[in-house]
């Protein structure tokens, strides 16, 4: 399978289909702290550079703003595609910047346990994770003066069943590499 | 039967006129998460205005986090099942689901898209989210943004005619990504330049100062790992306010509105507020004091009556 084959796979994109206008690469609002512009990054995808892929910061400094994808010709979802190498970046255990994964998987974690964001739980766990004690500590006491910030996480009730839409994802990209889903 | 009508958008151009002339809308209430904290004056003043209104809402019973900026980032169904599992759950609550969060409105909006368009990810995260509730999903509710519902010409008739004061203030409407953005899937038909929002600040009397930074990125959940590049993003956005000659930035997204309070650091800083905020200004509600107190950047200046207003 090539590399453009694989990110089809798992993010619905084809990649192949871009012809290089960088469209996508003018409108991204991170491509100023970037080493490559998505439409570089896309470049190396169909070169099948999977090392140069992966060690991309765009990879995590995605804001996930969709500037790429509505304005791309060829309709593919810029976003969608990071996502994907993302993903296959931890697969590979390459995570090239850990402090925005540790933030999605605190995020998730605490929709995990609670069924609703907590901010100060994900704040303390990302903190641990990264060893960024002091941080915004100064913001955050500002905002919990302004009671933005809850010392209680709020509970969703009869959240029972979320466990299994969060442990389902593992089964479902095992399925999909092998072959099950068409 | 499907409620949503075709064109009705945050950046569609005609909004859907409400039958009789007075307002008697009655929605079903998804805060999100943010609402409940970082934003809670965003759904303070949402629940205030349409209160004022006459619009009836019914919070979502049991709803959980839409997934925001993280469940994408998983491979398979969550990010589309969070999404559907409070679509079943307002479907029992309503036809119409008002959803003020413009990163909730995004998921849900996304989620029903693509599970009508017949996206793999979809029909298995509907599958669990069946099985989890005891319920199917069935494309009953239509998800409206607070701009959608302030924008109807019969809830702008309502604002127009309960006017305390007109809000003379030179603002620039800010809709960040989220409300516009995958134009496919949100039902937009100008996604470059949205005027929804410049509908609902003139009809209360705001100089709506015409810039091209509304739908630029604020950088969104970038500023709990990488503050720094928010901040570039964010000093930018009020640099180019301040500009067009605005003295404070309406937003309607609480990630938006987060970052720009907090994250800004130009003198002297700019008030940013939310357009719920505006318009319970507008229509004299006097918890607006309290509102414009939780943020960051002191915007009680803009509280007053128009002579008296700190420009």
């Amino acid at each position: 399978m090539t590399l453009a084959e694989e990110i089809r796979e798992r993010s619905g994109q084809d990649i192949n289909s871009c012809y290089q206008c960088h469209k996508c690469s003018g409108g991204c609002p991170v491509t100023f702290v970037c080493d490559l512009p998505l439409s570089g990054l896309v470049r190396a995808l169909q070169l099948g550079l999977r090392d140069v892929a992966l060690a991309s910061r765009l990879v995590w400094l995605c804001s996930g703003c969709r500037a790429c994808f509505e304005r791309c010709p060829n309709g593919i979802d810029g976003a969608r595609v990071l996502d994907a190498l993302k993903a296959m970046a931890k697969e590979a255990d390459r995570v090239e910047d850990p402090q925005v994964a540790a933030f999605h998987d605190a995020f998730l974690g605490m929709v995990r346990r609670f069924g609703r964001a907590y901010e100060l739980g994900m704040m303390a766990e990302y903190k641990l994770r990264t060893g960024t004690l002091t941080q915004d500590v100064p913001l955050g006491m500002k905002m919990m003066a302004r009671r933005k910030l809850r010392l209680l996480p709020s509970l969703a009730p009869r959240r029972g069943d979320l466990g299994r839409l969060f442990r389902e994802g593992v089964r479902y990209r095992k399925r999909q590499a092998g072959g099950d889903l068409a | 039967m499907s409620t949503a009508p075709a064109g009705a958008a945050v950046c569609a151009d005609t909004a859907r006129a409400t039958g009789g002339g007075g307002v008697t809308l009655r929605l079903a209430y998804y805060p999100g998460c943010s609402l409940h904290s970082t934003g809670w004056e965003f759904d303070a003043s949402t629940r205030a205005v349409c209160a004022a209104l006459g619009i009836e809402l019914r919070e979502v019973p049991g709803w959980t986090c839409c997934g925001s900026s993280s469940a994408h980032t998983r491979p398979g169904p969550l990010a589309r099942a969070l999404g559907l599992r409070n679509l079943v759950l307002a479907e029992g609550t309503g036809q119409e689901v008002l959803v003020p969060c413009a990163a909730c409105y995004n998921v849900l909006k996304g989620a029903d898209a693509a599970w009508r368009a017949g996206e793999e990810e979809a029909q298995e995260a509907a599958r669990l989210v069946e099985e989890g509730l005891g319920r199917p999903y069935r494309g009953e509710v239509a998800v409206r943004h607070v701009l959608e519902v302030l924008g109807q010409p019969g809830v702008l008739e309502a604002l127009r005619a309960r006017l305390k004061s007109p809000w003379r203030v030179p603002v620039v409407p800010y809709y960040g990504c989220l409300l516009s953005r995958p134009s496919s899937q949100l039902g937009c038909d100008r996604p470059e330049q949205p005027v929804l929002m410049d509908r609902v600040l003139e009809a209360i009397g705001a100089e709506v100062r015409p810039w091209s930074y509304k739908t630029d990125c604020c950088g969104a959940s970038l500023t709990i790992s990488h503050a720094p590049v928010v901040e570039v993003l964010v000093n930018e956005l009020i640099k180019q306010a301040r500009r067009a000659g605005a003295v404070a930035l309406v937003t309607a997204c609480p990630m938006c509105h987060a970052n720009l309070d907090s994250r800004q650091s130009v003198t002297p800083p700019m008030p940013v507020l939310y357009v719920t905020e505006a318009v319970g200004i507008a229509l004299g509600l006097p918890e607006a004091r309290r509102w414009l107190g939780a943020h960051l950047v002191d915007a009680r200046g803009l509280l007053g009556p128009p002579g008296e207003m700190v420009p």
